[in-house]
């Protein structure tokens, strides 16, 4: 399954000096993989090429080869070069053998420094209030290679400040330096081409066409892309300065794509959602809706402290009234999607030992062939790995009979509102029910005893998506004073230590045999899916995932 | 010598009583061009016009048998010819002519053009304020085809080509000929990178494509009639054919001028034809070749060497009108529409109406042309109003420079070439309007306008 056919390298010159570069690859790409940067802002790796910022432009050569021969012609030994006689845009390059570069010439400043100062010419220079402030491609190349100074004596151009272009973007059109790069991801990557510019020359303005708005849920990859604060996310809008916020790796729950995703906090408060680029997964894109997830930290209807019989109490309590519940014998576990690897081992083990039977209850719907699958849990590959079930699709038939019959007498659930999965209330209250949840529901209302649990926020972890492909997240917040993780719940009923979980996942689940939670590669990793070849999943074509049987 | 004019585009339409119709046309001597080109094969036409040495009248000057050897043959996509009647060059005027008087001198040259390329489909792309030109040509269209020179079965050939006239949007870029294509497809007229979108490999709807200029299309009629080596006589090696020079500007007979290659000097264009200056006028300068040329100062001396070898030394009224010559002086023929500024005018006031076409009429897609073609009109407007600055001077210079050479389309070098070429040469006057006009003097110097 995974290849490992290496592409080949060429030699490229690059300021005089030699380098080993990815056949083929952009020139752009390519000098940055060798830690030389071409400053860049129409230029997008996973876009069509425009070339119309011309920053990038570079001095670029080839060996000369004689016109009757072929040969390359020599001078004092060496290739003699042909040196294009004007500045060439390295986006639009690809590399080639034998490629001479001049990165820092002085042709090649002049040309940055020019772009430069025409950009600025028109710009409205509202640093100080403009979200990009802090990672803003015009004000770093600006700093880095422009004059330092202005010779614009002349009025500047006013076009409109604040345009609604949709529900989540709104638009500076004063900002925009036309890259053009929100136009082409919305015709070429979301397929909803609503974007175009009007007027001419420098007054050229970005606009939505009439009747038209930006309402597709990738709108918010827009924001991501422009170089500079023309398109800002209305949620995120003047609300806090990016250098204040701390990074954190994380993944998207909304599906088992398992979208790569970077939260954006400040002092335990979550502030934005954008993706992270991985390209098995993911490419630099997330649905706007996965970007959401954040508001259910600071929910209404959020779990903040344990209770037991509808009474707040300790963790402390709640966790013995659980554990004597589970003691209690006749026992079932309702497992999740929503749990993690870590999770999902822990309760198998539960289940082992305590000889209960186990659920994981699937959550299907529309996919969108892009992002979103149709299993909408992140982790459902997970509960197959860790034996938590064998199946693809489970429903709580069984379970419900098993309850009628008196032959299942309390019960675990981890993270489902199970009175929508067919069990009702009226049921429950037959049997002893501990809740693990973050959210209050029907569920959590019958419950004799409700856990707190965290966010995908609070917590660390990993998930196996649609891929079979392993990937870590690490906790970017802290969940609720007073409340643990669900593993520290689930290892002390198991009666494991949660610090030695990966030793103990490594050793006993085969598929994930060498591994480790600090030792899953950024990208994650694809593991031995065989054991479940024979199985039916409910998702379709994503962007990057193609069912068994459909080519790719 | 005397220079005389040698008509062979307007050679027709300037005859008296001369019409539209095609009757008119066969008359005298129409589409027997055609039947002699669908009796060759494509191949052996693409060399007449490779033998011909005929180069481009859009302003570049490119090879036209060159230009369709480039064609992009392995791709086995259908190939189409697109007919650029986009005139939009300041001071040219020279297509219009033949689209309004002569349509079918061009549409022959149309139909000799899409054989030799074997083209899938034809589209003319006419500029939008040339209404009735349209009409005329659609009009020429339906007659043609009629007759079998355009359309189905052309003259029994079993070859097929229909034609599509397509009106501009209005905007100068569309005659860049990929802004055309975009256009053409119905998007803004945004000019494209190249590589990789060369027509001849990725033109209309991504398929190899030759855009040709009208003008250039009607030679090829011409190239068919006299044969290849034949019309190569005509004019200079290097330049073959005739060159028609749209003078317009402060001359006594502005006008167009059909004169063979090398056959006469600019000196006798602007005497002999044109009359010289208006009374009591002098000459100042010359923009040769359609606005986007290189200025050229009366009074100045041109040194250098041709690619010939030959060495010159010449005055303005010297410089021969073939492109080589006109090259080699530092500016180009372009489209041949010479502009005409005697001393009534002040230089600052044309350059600044200049910039201020620019900036109008550039697409607003890359960053040097954008902003810099603004910037200049903003400059050289601000000077002529009173506000200039001694600075102004060379900061025009510098704008220009940070503009060609850096851009997507030669439009970059159409913004910069008036200002890299007026400041050098009129420094000093542009200093004294400046100071001038600080002072609230806004008469020009001759206190003529
Ligand atoms: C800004 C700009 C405007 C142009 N406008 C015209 C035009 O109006 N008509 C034209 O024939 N060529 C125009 N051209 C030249 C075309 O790009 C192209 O070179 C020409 O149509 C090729 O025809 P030719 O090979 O027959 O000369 C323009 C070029 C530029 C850069
Ligand atoms: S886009 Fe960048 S340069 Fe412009 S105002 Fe915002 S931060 Fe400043
Ligand atoms: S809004 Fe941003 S991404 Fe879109 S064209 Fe303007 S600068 Fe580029
Ligand atoms: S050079 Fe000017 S006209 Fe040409 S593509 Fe760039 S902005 Fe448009
Ligand atoms: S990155 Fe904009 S032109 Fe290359």
């Amino acid at each position: 399954m995974v290849t490992d056919n290496k592409p080949p390298l060429i030699s490229i010159n690059v300021d005089g000096v030699e380098h080993q570069v990815v056949a083929g690859t952009n020139l752009v790409d390519a000098l940055a993989k060798i830690g030389k940067e071409v400053p860049h802002y129409c230029y997008h790796p996973k876009l069509t090429i425009a070339g119309n910022c011309r920053m990038c432009l570079v001095e670029l050569g080839s060996p000369m080869r004689d016109r009757a021969t072929n040969e390359v012609i020599l001078e004092n030994g060496k290739p003699k070069i042909g040196w294009q006689p004007k500045p060439a845009i390295a986006c639009a390059t690809n590399v080639s053998p034998g490629l001479h570069v001049k990165l820092d010439s002085p042709e090649v400043k002049a040309c940055r420094e020019g772009v430069t100062e025409m950009l600025l010419l028109n710009h409205p220079l509202d640093c100080p209030i403009c979200d990009q402030a802090g990672e803003c491609k015009l004000q770093e190349f600006s700093a880095e290679y422009g004059k330092g100074y202005s010779r614009y004596v002349d009025e500047k151009n006013a076009k409109p400040k604040k345009t609604r272009l949709g529900p989540r973007v709104t638009l500076d059109d004063e900002r925009c330096i036309l890259c053009s790069r929100c136009v082409r991801f919305c015709n070429d990557i979301a397929k909803d081409p609503v974007l175009g510019f009007v007027n001419r020359g420098s007054f050229n303005t970005l606009t939505c066409f009439p009747g038209k708005e930006l309402n597709n849920n990738y709108s918010l990859n827009t924001v991501d892309i422009c170089p500079v604060g023309a398109l800002t996310s209305t949620d995120f809008r003047f609300k806090m300065r990016v250098w204040f916020l701390k990074k954190t790796p994380s993944i998207c729950t909304e599906s088992s794509v398992g979208v790569n995703t970077t939260i954006w906090s400040r002092e335990g408060k979550i502030y934005r959602i954008t993706p992270r680029q991985n390209d098995a997964v993911n490419d630099t894109w997330m649905a706007d809706s996965g970007r959401e997830l954040y508001k259910q930290v600071e929910d209404a209807h959020r779990i903040t402290s344990a209770s037991v019989k509808g009474t707040k109490t300790s963790v402390d309590i709640a966790f013995n009234t659980a554990s004597e519940i589970i003691k209690s014998g006749h026992l079932a576990i309702v497992g999740s999607g929503h749990l993690t690897v870590e999770e999902q081992y822990l309760l198998s083990d539960l289940a082992k030992k305590h000889s209960a039977k186990t659920y994981v209850p699937a959550h299907t719907g529309k996919g969108d062939g892009m992002l979103i699958s149709e299993d909408h849990t992140p982790n459902f590959r997970g509960a197959l790995v860790t034996g938590l079930t064998q199946n693809a699709a489970v429903d709580l038939k069984a379970l419900s009979s098993d309850i009628e019959s008196g032959k299942v007498k309390s019960l675990l659930i981890c993270r489902e509102d199970v009175t929508t999965l067919g069990l009702s209330a009226q049921l429950l209250s037959k049997v002893r029910v501990i809740v693990i949840a973050t959210h209050k529901n029907a569920t959590t209302d019958t419950a004799e005893v409700v856990l707190p649990g965290l966010t995908v926020f609070e917590r660390s972890g990993s998930f196996i998506n649609c891929q079979f492909r392993l990937q870590s997240f690490v906790q970017a917040i802290p969940g609720p004073a007073g409340t643990l993780p669900d593993s520290s719940y689930l290892a002390r009923f198991a009666g494991l230590n949660v610090n030695s979980l990966w030793k103990e996942l490594a050793q006993h689940v085969p598929a994930l045999a060498g591994l480790a939670h600090g030792k899953i590669p950024e990208d994650g990793v694809v593991i031995d899916s065989s054991k479940w070849s024979s199985l039916t999943f409910p998702e379709g074509r994503l962007l990057k995932f193609a069912p068994a049987g459909v080519t790719a | 010598m005397s220079a005389v004019e040698r008509p062979l585009i307007y050679a027709n339409l300037r005859k008296p009583g001369y019409s539209i119709d095609i009757d008119c046309y066969i008359k005298h001597g129409g589409y027997e061009a055609l039947k002699k080109a669908v009796a060759m094969k494509p191949d052996e036409v693409c060399k007449e016009v490779e033998i011909s040495g005929l180069r481009g009248r859009g302003g570049a000057g490119f090879p036209t048998g060159m230009k369709w050897k480039f064609l992009d043959r392995k791709s086995g996509k259908p190939c189409y010819l697109v007919v650029n009647a986009d005139e939009s060059e300041p001071g040219t005027f020279k297509d219009r002519q033949i689209i309004y008087k002569d349509p079918h001198q061009m549409l022959e040259g149309i139909a000799i053009t899409a054989w030799a390329i074997q083209a899938k489909q034809i589209f003319i792309y006419i500029r939008g304020e040339f209404q009735h030109g349209a009409k005329i040509l659609e009009n020429a269209i339906a007659e043609a085809k009629a007759k079998g020179f355009l359309g189905n079965n052309i003259l029994g050939s079993g070859y097929s080509c229909d034609v599509v006239v397509h009106r501009g949007g209005g905007c100068y870029v569309c005659g860049e000929e990929t802004g055309l294509i975009e256009s053409l497809e119905g998007k803004r007229g945004y000019p494209r990178i190249k590589p990789p979108y060369f027509p001849a490999v990725l033109g209309v709807y991504n398929c190899p494509t030759i855009v040709n200029n009208a003008e250039t299309l009607a030679q090829v009629k011409h190239v068919l009639t006299f044969g290849g080596a034949e019309f190569a006589k005509i004019g200079i090696p290097g330049d073959s054919g005739t060159h028609i020079w749209g003078v317009s500007g402060l001359v006594k007979r502005p006008g167009l001028y059909e004169i063979e290659a090398g056959k006469a000097t600019f000196g006798q264009l602007l005497y002999d034809f044109c009359g010289g200056p208006l009374e009591g006028r002098t000459f100042k300068a010359i923009i040769p070749g359609g606005s986007s040329t290189k200025i050229l100062k009366f009074g100045e001396r041109f040194k250098g060497k041709l690619p010939n070898g030959q060495e010159f030394d010449w005055a303005l009224e010297d410089i021969p009108l073939d492109s080589n010559s006109i090259a080699a002086c530092g500016t180009g023929l372009g489209t041949g529409g010479t502009i005409v500024i005697d001393d009534s005018v002040e230089m600052i006031q044309a350059l600044s109406n200049l910039n201020a076409f620019y900036a109008h009429e550039t697409c607003g897609q890359c960053t040097p042309c954008r902003e810099g073609s603004l910037w200049l009109s903003r400059v050289s407007k601000r000077i002529t109003t009173g506000g200039g600055l001694e600075s102004d001077v060379s900061l025009l210079l510098d704008i220009a420079n940070q503009v060609a050479g850096r851009t997507i389309c030669a439009h970059g070098e159409a913004v910069a070439w008036p200002v890299q070429s007026a400041v050098p040469k009129f420094k000093d006057e542009y200093l004294d309007s400046i100071k001038r006009r600080q002072n609230g003097d806004f008469v020009s110097p001759l206190k003529l306008i």
